[in-house]
């Protein structure tokens, strides 16, 4: 690829974006460093897609700026086209030709020339275990299959920046588990990821940063490990070496809730540095003796939940959920 | 590469897919190929001795035979309607449209695709007109006069079906509209001269552009000059090629969002 390569691989601000007069992106504002994984969490409706296909020239905003390899994605789609490569969350590959067709026609799309386009046709055929299928119509592919020839077209241009929509959506454990391998070694590699996911575990897994979309905006953005601590639930368990350790930690910590038989202590907590240092500095002024100590932050569901549980699920969002679902 | 070999390229590599297609799924190929030659049969073989009588002077089948190719040429620029709407309707079409290639390479890709099915079509149209006692008297110019004709007007009504198949909601509406540019050919001087219809009739077979294009090809193929007839029909053929890509072209950039 020859598009040179800027620091910031997507930036956007104020992007803005209604169907009729629903209103889908209400001014989004977030940037995703080259060579990391951003992921866009969010309920059904939400417009993830949207922001996918907007970021990915297939349809124009109404309001706000986007840059992605540092071409405007509305002044200079041809740039921005030929930097990206884009699975979306409906199929899109050819049905009508085989799987290696697909890919060679990807290739010759791109003007590798034959040899080379061959080359990583089958060599693409392999990694995502598709050399048996080769020859088949890619109508007669399973979903999972399908999808795999999905991904596997999006890397032929070995593009930089790659959007994956909901890419693990009906794949096997197993395939699942090699797309995290596939997108961990593309970053290693320097390639940004967009992603979007309904699998909050794998959110978690690979994304650098996690943007919750809800209500046409980022209500939440930042690590997986920041997320955690916006949403309370989070505590630290001490067991303590006896009884009386336990009595008298339970008096340092009065809103600890106390567990007689395990010897443990419950004390809420954000999970932050100072505070736990804090905490165990209390302890040690006291001279109770800790025997283990572990932090439980909430997990990425808690998180989700909290953050979206006002507006998701309204009438409106469950009748195109149907809808979608019935056209895919 | 400049924009051009680059569109080009790109064109090539869609008319290759659109063939892999047609290849895959010769059913509607295959009859827009041959419906000519079943009209052809059923108007000189059937209908010829009736009809003959109309037309004065001529055999039936040096008058009818220009009306079929004719016939051929718009009942086969149809098929890119259905082809096109279907097309559109795959999910690998959004995939081009993030992908850099030349825009129109796809459209470009399904109208030269369908215009060598339409070519083929005619050219047995042609052989089997002979075949059944056909003697044109033209000269290689004439021939050639007439090949340039039906080419240009292959080239028009193709672009002309495509953006009818863009506008279509689906294939099912594609396949509708297409139907009058393919009865056009009736209502002119294709198979019976147009004094012999009705007098409201007989005006509209007058002035549609199917009639002069017939009536050109007609004496190209007789030998005989066609200058007025001739510039009439390429007037018309580039206005509808002209409608017909700049209308296509902006309903594919359409905002698919719509
Ligand atoms: N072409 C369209 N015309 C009208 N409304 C649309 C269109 N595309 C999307 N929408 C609406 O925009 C909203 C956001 O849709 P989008 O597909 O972006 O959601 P999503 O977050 O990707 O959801 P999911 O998790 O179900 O994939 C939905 O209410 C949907 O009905
Ligand atoms: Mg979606």
């Amino acid at each position: 690829m020859t598009t040179k390569p800027v620091q910031t691989a997507i930036e956007v601000v104020g992007l803005r974006k209604a169907f009729g007069d629903k209103v889908v992106l209400d001014g989004l504002d977030f940037e995703v460093p080259r060579g990391t994984v951003f992921s866009l969490l969010g309920p059904n409706g939400a417009g993830k897609t949207t922001a996918v296909q907007i970021l990915s020239t297939l349809i124009g905003a109404d309001g706000g700026e986007a840059r992605v390899a540092g071409r405007d994605v509305a002044r200079d789609p041809d740039g921005v086209r030929r930097a990206i490569g884009v699975t979306g969350q409906y199929s899109a590959v050819d049905g009508l030709l085989t799987g290696r067709e697909n890919l060679i026609l990807m290739a010759d799309l791109y003007r590798l020339g034959r040899a080379e386009g061959r080359r990583r046709a089958d060599a693409l055929l392999e990694r995502f275990d598709l050399v048996e299928a080769a020859g088949k119509l890619a109508s007669t592919y399973s979903g999972g299959m399908r999808r795999k020839l999905d991904i596997a077209m999006t890397l032929v241009a070995e593009p930089q920046i790659i959007f994956l929509d909901e890419p693990t959506t009906g794949l096997d454990p197993r395939s699942r588990r090699a797309m995290w391998e596939m997108v961990r070694s593309l970053v290693a590699g320097g390639v940004t990821i967009f992603l979007t996911t309904q699998y909050l575990d794998e959110a978690d897994r690979l994304a650098d940063r996690i943007g919750v979309l809800n209500g046409g905006r980022l209500v939440a953005e930042g690590t997986s490990e920041q997320l955690k601590r916006m949403v309370p639930g989070g505590h630290v368990v001490l067991r303590l070496a006896g009884p009386d350790g336990l009595d008298a930690a339970a008096r340092v910590l009065p809103a600890s809730a106390r567990d007689d038989e395990a010897l443990t202590l419950q004390v809420p907590s954000d999970g932050g540095v100072r505070s736990l240092r804090a905490l165990l500095g209390r302890l040690e002024d006291e001279a109770i003796e800790v025997e283990e100590f572990s932090v439980h932050t909430p997990d990425l569901d808690d998180v989700f939940l909290a953050l979206t549980g006002d507006t998701a699920g309204d009438a409106g969002d469950q009748q195109d959920d149907e809808r979608k679902a019935a056209s895919r | 590469m400049t924009p051009i070999s680059q569109a080009m390229a790109d064109s090539a590599t869609m008319l290759r897919r659109n063939l892999r297609h047609a290849l895959r799924y010769p059913s509607l190929s295959v009859s827009s190929i041959i419906t000519p030659i079943l009209f052809l049969l059923l108007f000189v073989g059937v209908f010829g001795k009736a009809l003959g009588k109309g037309v004065g002077g001529v055999d039936y089948i040096d008058y009818v035979t220009p009306g079929i190719i004719l016939m051929a040429v718009a009942s086969g620029c149809m098929s890119p309607s259905v082809a096109v709407a279907v097309d559109m309707t795959e999910g690998v079409i959004a995939r081009f449209r993030t992908m850099p290639i030349a825009r129109s390479s796809l459209l470009t890709g399904h109208v030269v695709g369908s215009m060598m099915q339409t070519l083929i079509s005619l050219v047995l149209s042609v052989l089997a007109a002979v075949a059944m006692g056909y003697r044109p008297d033209a000269g290689l110019g004439g021939w050639l006069g007439a090949a340039g004709l039906m080419v240009l007007l292959t080239f028009a009504l193709t672009w002309f079906a495509v953006a009818l198949g863009l506008l279509a909601k689906g294939p099912e509406g594609a396949s509708n509209s297409p139907l009058l540019i393919q009865f056009l050919p009736f209502l002119g001087s294709a198979i019976v001269p147009p004094d012999s219809m009705p007098a409201g009739v007989r005006w509209f077979a007058e002035y549609q552009p199917f009639t002069p294009m017939i009536e050109a090809l007609r004496k190209l193929l007789m030998g005989q000059p066609a200058g007025h007839d001739a510039a009439v029909s390429v007037a018309w053929c580039v206005g509808v090629a002209v409608v017909g890509y700049l209308w296509s072209k902006r309903l594919f950039n359409r905002d698919p969002s719509r």
